[in-house]
């Protein structure tokens, strides 16, 4: 059983130039647990490097965002956390990723069941061609064996933990396809907690829905945190502000600057992600 | 590999049905690989039992087997020539007549027909093109073929006969049925295919294209010739030469009309015999020996040249994609 | 100023207006040919149309009367053969393209093999299947026909179904991996599910194309002028029975022959219809 209990200090994470700043208004009283350690990773597309040496510790039951201008890498470091990357050849990581002290980029590992346990909604709502309850059926029946009393619950369950089954309880057999973008959206973070992930994995979770499903999906965020990691990336700043503990800020494949989030935006370390946080690049 | 984590534990039921799930993964994708393997033996094994089955003719006779007139069952003397020349002949007919009326048909249905008819009448010419070939053999014996005899023929012996050089293509009988006849049978089947291919094809040019050419003041004409044609050649000709494949290989729309007959001749209205014409007929009653091994010699000539020709084609319309991405 | 020719712009307008012209004429040489055989084969076959089409079977040579029942049964149990024979193969081989296979070089040539056995002579796969099964067992069999028919129908299945499962977009996949599942259930329970009605138009597609198909039956199947199921023996059918009666010098034989003819059109055409709406359906969810 590892606990680290690491106080954490804003400069301590930080990783480039090695500037030490003052560690001002964090608490590091409370035993933090590291879901996620991110160490020395690097990333190829091809010949291009897409990440490069990344160091990042990501807490448990806490929201970490990503956040950057187009291309820093953001989207590409989240993949490499559940391996998405693995289904495109030519696409590889180096280095290491520790989920729980288990190093996951381990060629013997077996890749299905760390994705049962690292999950992902994306940034289009993806429902499967079929039923909205067999859709959140799809994920548990993968690795359980429920019977259909048991199903049903766990159904109503993520339907609740994703605030949609008020809305869709009446319609369980119906196409996921017949709801609305935003409810898509819910039914694909249902999907995902169903299975009782550790950690979830958002890509830019919100940025094809509307304005007032965004705030549900964020009031969401705010609820599953208390029982995930969450690891969210958007081009959204004000976003990131709203929802997250934890910020990161990427530019060109590096990892710039990492801290709280009220520091982050309040205070920044680095002139970069002032620049970018105030809006005079990107 | 797979340890017992802080309050993330992956219980031993679970990493039971990973196992097999990793087992059934494997076992799937040698499955299928092998299904589509199966494709791939099935030429292979279509190529060495003609190869095998002609050998004994092509071992008696030489590689003259091609070019040899003789076609005697009686005496088992054989030659593929007869039947050789009457696939190219027609098929080639039928191009020549094919191809520019396909081409029209294309240009109409891009460029001039009115946009609520566009869909029913490219509908219809698939449609023609899904008849199957029996239908057109039919087709052609009873209804066309007496009216080849009593009013095409005639009028092609006294116009385009008439031509210095030309009498000996229209001279003989008006019997109807014959190369010409199969030829202008086979056309009719290739047309709509031909069309379809073309229409495909000529619907890829971007509009930006032909509107700039509009714009400064082409007739449409002029926009096909000079934009449209330019753009799709390579895939036009692959499309013809699909069609030519699709020629070669027909069997029933030319076995009712082209008279099998082992003659070869140099005028167009006298029966003849193709590749497939003279298999469907003969290779019911082929005793084996040299008859049946120089069918098979014979099918084997066909399938060589329907696969140079199919290659091609391939190349063409692959070329046309590859240059299409370069393009835009 | 500019001068204008009047004259050369007049050639370019005669130029356009023969090509149009002669664009048209060609469209209404296509209609009319298509019209001219659809009405040939009603006229000639509504004749035949009455129950003992369906009922009687093929008639001995010179016997008056008669019917075609031999010949649609067997042809109905030799493409139903075909199709369960060929649906799983052709969709099986088609997901390892699209899904397991795609960029290397195996993959490359079974791609390149299905498109030419698509337009391959007919004839010559009637000639394998004598070599490698009539030959061999010294009979004729509808099992023969069968597999002539589905070595046809197969490369139709594989290219349709590849095609449409990569138009599945690669999110849906994403998606399903993202869940932990295995490659093979992606495969099977979310694209080919969401590739549904294009998956099945293309066996439609198949079918229809097998259904009119004469020359590889000529040395599998041959023909059978009684009534049989047994598959292991000769098979009677429609396109070869067609094609014995119409060269025939009996008239009730090539009246016969007509009504087949009309039969086959209808279920090729049918089944073509019906592979569009299917098609359409889709596309307009």
């Amino acid at each position: 059983m590892t606990t680290t209990m690491k106080p954490m200090f804003h400069s301590d994470i930080n990783q480039g130039n090695a500037e030490s700043e003052q560690g001002a208004n964090v608490s590091s009283n409370t035993p933090t647990v590291n879901a996620i350690e991110i160490k020395n990773l690097n990333f190829f597309y091809g010949s291009f490097q897409g990440l490069k040496n990344i160091n990042l510790n990501i807490l448990e039951r806490k929201v970490t965002a990503f956040i950057g201008p187009s291309g820093c890498g953001k989207s590409t470091l989240l993949r490499t956390l559940n391996r998405m990357y693995d289904l495109y050849p030519g696409q590889r990581a180096e280095g290491e990723i520790n989920f729980y002290n288990e190093n996951i980029l381990e060629p013997g590992n077996d890749v299905n069941l760390l994705r049962s346990r690292i999950g992902m909604v994306f940034q289009k709502p993806t429902p499967f061609p079929m039923s909205i309850y067999e859709n959140i059926a799809f994920g548990v029946r993968l690795y359980e064996r429920l019977s259909k009393a048991e199903m049903d619950e766990r159904v109503e369950w993520a339907l609740n933990k994703a605030a949609l089954w008020n809305e869709s309880k009446d319609k369980l057999n119906q196409s996921g396809l017949s709801l609305s973008g935003g409810q898509q959206q819910r039914l694909c973070i249902a999907r995902g907690v169903a299975v009782k992930p550790s950690v979830l994995l958002l890509d830019e979770p919100t940025s094809a829905l509307d304005p007032i499903s965004t705030a549900k999906i964020e009031e969401l965020i705010n609820e599953l945190k208390k029982d995930y990691t969450i690891a969210i990336v958007t081009h959204n700043m004000q976003q990131a502000a709203r929802v997250s503990d934890f910020t990161a800020y990427m530019y060109l494949g590096e990892l710039i600057e990492y801290g709280k989030t009220d520091q982050i935006f309040i205070k920044p370390a680095k002139k970069e992600t002032e620049d970018y946080i105030t809006g005079r690049f990107g | 590999m797979d340890a017992v984590l802080n309050n993330n534990t992956v219980s031993p039921k679970v990493l039971s049905i990973a196992k097999q799930q990793r087992v059934v993964d494997r076992v799937f994708k040698y499955t299928i690989q092998f299904f589509a393997l199966s494709v791939l033996l099935t030429l292979l094994g279509i190529i060495a039992s003609l190869i095998f089955n002609a050998a004994p003719a092509l071992s008696k006779f030489g590689f003259g087997f091609f070019t040899t007139v003789e076609w005697d069952v009686v005496n088992g003397e054989f030659g593929g020539l007869i039947a050789i020349y009457g696939t190219i002949i027609t098929s080639v007919i039928a191009l020549i007549i094919a191809v520019p009326l396909s081409f029209g048909i294309a240009v109409f249905l891009t460029e001039m027909c009115p946009s609520i008819l566009r869909r029913p009448l490219g509908t219809a010419i698939e449609i023609l093109a899904a008849v199957p070939s029996i239908i057109y053999g039919m087709f052609g014996l009873f209804i066309f073929a007496p009216i080849f005899a009593q009013y095409i023929q005639p009028a092609l012996a006294g116009t385009l006969g008439q031509i210095p050089g030309f009498g000996i293509l229209f001279s003989g009988a008006f019997n109807g049925i014959g190369i010409l006849c199969a030829g202008l049978i086979l056309a009719m089947m290739i047309l709509p295919f031909i069309a379809s291919v073309m229409r495909d094809v000529f619907e890829i040019v971007p509009p930006v294209l032909k509107e700039s050419a509009y714009g400064i003041g082409c007739t449409t004409w002029e926009v096909v010739r000079n934009v449209v044609l330019p753009y799709t050649k390579t895939g036009v000709i692959g499309g013809i030469m699909l069609g030519l494949g699709r020629a070669l290989g027909e069997t029933m729309a030319v076995t009712f009309v082209i008279g099998n007959a082992h003659k070869l001749s140099a005028s167009l209205f006298a029966p003849g015999n193709s590749i497939a014409s003279t298999l469907a007929n003969e290779f019911g009653e082929a005793e084996v020996g040299a008859h049946y091994s120089s069918l098979f010699a014979l099918g084997l000539a066909l399938f060589v040249i329907t696969f140079i020709v199919l290659t091609l084609a391939k190349f063409m319309l692959m070329r046309m994609e590859a240059n299409q991405g370069a393009k835009t | 100023m500019i001068s204008r020719d009047p004259t050369l712009f007049a050639k370019r307008k005669r130029a356009n207006l023969f090509g149009l012209t002669f664009s048209l004429v060609a469209m209404s040489i296509g209609m009319i040919f298509l019209l001219w055989i659809l009405a040939i084969l009603l006229f000639k076959g509504f004749s035949a149309i009455s129950p003992a089409l369906f009922l009687e079977i093929s008639p001995a040579p010179g016997t008056p009367g008669g019917g075609l029942a031999n010949a649609i049964i067997g042809s109905l149990l030799m493409v139903f053969f075909c199709a369960f024979l060929s649906t799983p193969i052709g969709i099986l081989a088609g997901i390892y393209l699209s899904e397991y296979g795609d960029n290397n070089k195996f993959s490359q040539v079974t791609r390149f093999v299905t498109d030419i056995m698509l337009s391959a002579p007919s004839i010559v796969i009637g000639l394998f299947v004598y070599a490698i099964i009539v030959y061999q067992v010294k009979h004729f069999s509808g099992w023969a026909g069968t597999v002539a028919l589905s070595l046809i129908a197969i490369p139709v299945v594989v290219r349709t179904t590849e095609n449409m499962l990569k138009l599945v977009p690669s999110t849906l996949r994403e998606a399903a991996f993202a869940l932990g599942a295995p490659k093979w259930k992606v495969s099977l329970t979310v694209v080919l599910r969401a590739a549904k009605s294009g998956v099945i138009t293309g066996v439609l597609l198949a079918i229809a194309r097998v259904s009119g198909e004469t020359a590889p039956l000529l040395f599998t199947a041959l023909n059978n002028q009684f009534f049989s199921t047994n598959m292991n023996a000769p098979m009677a059918n429609l396109p070869v029975m067609i094609f014995q009666f119409a060269m025939s010098p009996y008239d009730n034989w090539v009246n016969l022959a007509w009504g087949g003819a009309l039969l086959i059109t209808f279920a090729v055409l049918g089944l073509n219809i019906l592979a569009r709406v299917v098609l359409r359906e889709k596309v307009s969810v």
